[in-house]
């Protein structure tokens, strides 16, 4: 058994609040940098110096990447051998809310989503926990901007579909988001289990480096295709044209049940932020 | 790149062309959805508006707060296809032009044809570049919506593209 006391995880969360909003991360800067110098469409070209100059001034100065410093979503896996003293959900939550506040990043949260009526706030945090073996716990947030976040897709498909009909779901999605959503863009896709699972999928897929190659080599396979099929839709950085739509596509599945095949798709920004921390 | 200064006229957005980058120094005012919804209302009510809209731009931005010593944080364009639905009543009377990033609807594609009005975009996720831009900011109306509040801006070479130039050109539709 070991034992973590609540102030270590506000003190760490605290940090890991700012340090997503104002640091690049490093996968997505280098893709960046590859198809800023891989473009030669003036206006793009211009869209990938604007956001890795961004990047700089952001981290330099201590300001939010970008103003939608988003709704935070936090993945929290909890070693079985641990003992938090303290209610970790309320200590995320409030941690998270107080990094905010200090980062001087924008309250987004309305907590009345049909009346629209609340002083807006800083949470609370989604929060998806999992217990795990082990004796650390593993923090992760990503503070998910909701000008792509807008652009999310679910399809119930059949068991007996066509995996090009899943594909075309998948690009279809991607070009109704267009230029809205602050391509280039990586998608995360989740293939399987439940409808607000293969949801949770498709966001856990964000959260994999762009330069990883899938194990699965179906899904390697898949994911390269589907990067050539939505690069083709030339909606390039800022909806500008040029060859990157997508910087990168990462897919998990998970089992799932005879009668169904849930698809889920997340889109994000280029503003593609998250940080851990492991205690 | 083009110099575009305040304050604006007609004339001078005429002569903008779909695609082209400009540099801009003057005022704006920041209005996302909820400001939207109660400016409209204000004029289906037939009443006056807190801030005079003829002539200006309205900036799709809600944005940071200011560190101490600081005018502004991040301050990046929000996605104006929301504001699709309340743009073209805005042109009718008397906006010059709006900024923000994405495609529009055809209604917002007309009434800016119809009215010779303008639509930029401006670099889209990069608030904390956009923010050195910002050299004054003042609170104008709504306060209570926190972010969502309508500001008014001093920029200077606030970097805009032409998405949409008054003869409905989009460069939207041109890069594909
Ligand atoms: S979609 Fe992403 S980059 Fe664009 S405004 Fe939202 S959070 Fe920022």
């Amino acid at each position: 058994m070991r034992i973590v006391e609540a102030g270590i995880i506000k003190d760490k969360v605290k940090s890991l609040a700012i340090n997503a909003n104002v640091k690049i991360r490093s996968d997505v800067l280098r893709a960046l940098k590859n198809a800023y110098e891989g473009e030669k469409n003036r206006l793009s070209r211009s869209a990938f110096k604007a956001i890795i100059d961004n990047a700089e001034i952001a981290f330099k100065n201590k300001l939010a990447i970008c103003q939608d410093t988003g709704l935070p979503v936090v993945f929290v896996e909890i070693g079985s051998s641990v003992f938090i003293n303290g209610n970790i959900t309320k200590i995320i939550t409030d941690a998270v809310a107080q990094g905010y506040r200090e980062g001087f990043f924008r309250a987004s949260i309305q907590k009345d989503p049909l009346n629209r009526n609340q002083k807006l706030s800083y949470g609370p945090a989604i929060m998806h926990t999992d217990i795990v073996t082990g004796g650390k716990i593993k923090i992760t947030l990503l503070p998910k901007g909701f000008g792509s976040e807008n652009k999310s897709k679910l399809k119930m498909f059949n068991p007996t579909s066509p995996l090009a009909d899943i594909e075309e779901f998948i690009v279809e999605a991607v070009k109704a988001a267009g230029a809205t959503a602050c391509p280039p863009y990586i998608i995360g896709v989740g293939i399987g289990a439940t409808a607000d699972y293969a949801g949770l999928l498709a966001k856990k897929a964000l959260l994999i480096s762009i330069n990883s190659v899938n194990k699965d080599k179906q899904l390697a396979v898949l994911e390269q295709r589907l990067l050539k099929k939505i690069n083709k839709l030339r909606i390039g950085a800022f909806g500008f044209g040029g060859k990157f739509t997508a910087l990168g596509i990462k897919v998990i599945c998970a089992p799932t049940h005879i009668a169904g095949l849930p698809v889920a798709v997340n889109i994000s920004c280029h503003a593609l932020r998250s940080a851990s921390v492991v205690i | 790149m083009i110099k575009l200064e305040a304050p604006l006229t007609k004339e001078k957005i005429k002569k903008l062309h779909c695609g082209q980058e400009v540099v801009y120094d003057g005022m704006l005012y920041t209005a996302r959805d909820q400001a939207h919804k109660r400016i409209i209302k204000l004029l289906k009510d037939n009443k006056k508006l807190p801030f005079d809209i003829e002539g200006k731009l309205i900036y799709y931005c809600g944005p940071n707060p200011a560190a101490p010593g600081k005018v502004i944080g991040a301050c990046g364009p929000t996605t104006s296809a929301r504001m699709d639905a309340f743009t073209p009543e805005l042109l009718k009377n008397g906006l010059l032009g709006t900024i923000g990033k994405g495609e529009r609807s055809q209604e917002v594609v007309q009434a800016i044809k119809r009215y010779a009005g303008i639509y930029f975009s401006t670099y889209a996720g990069c608030g904390a570049l956009l923010a050195q831009r910002v050299k004054k900011r003042e609170l104008v109306c709504f306060e209570d919506l926190g972010t969502e509040a309508v500001f008014s801006f001093e920029v200077k070479d606030f970097p805009l593209i032409v998405a949409i130039d008054c003869k409905g050109e989009s460069i939207y539709e041109q890069s594909r």
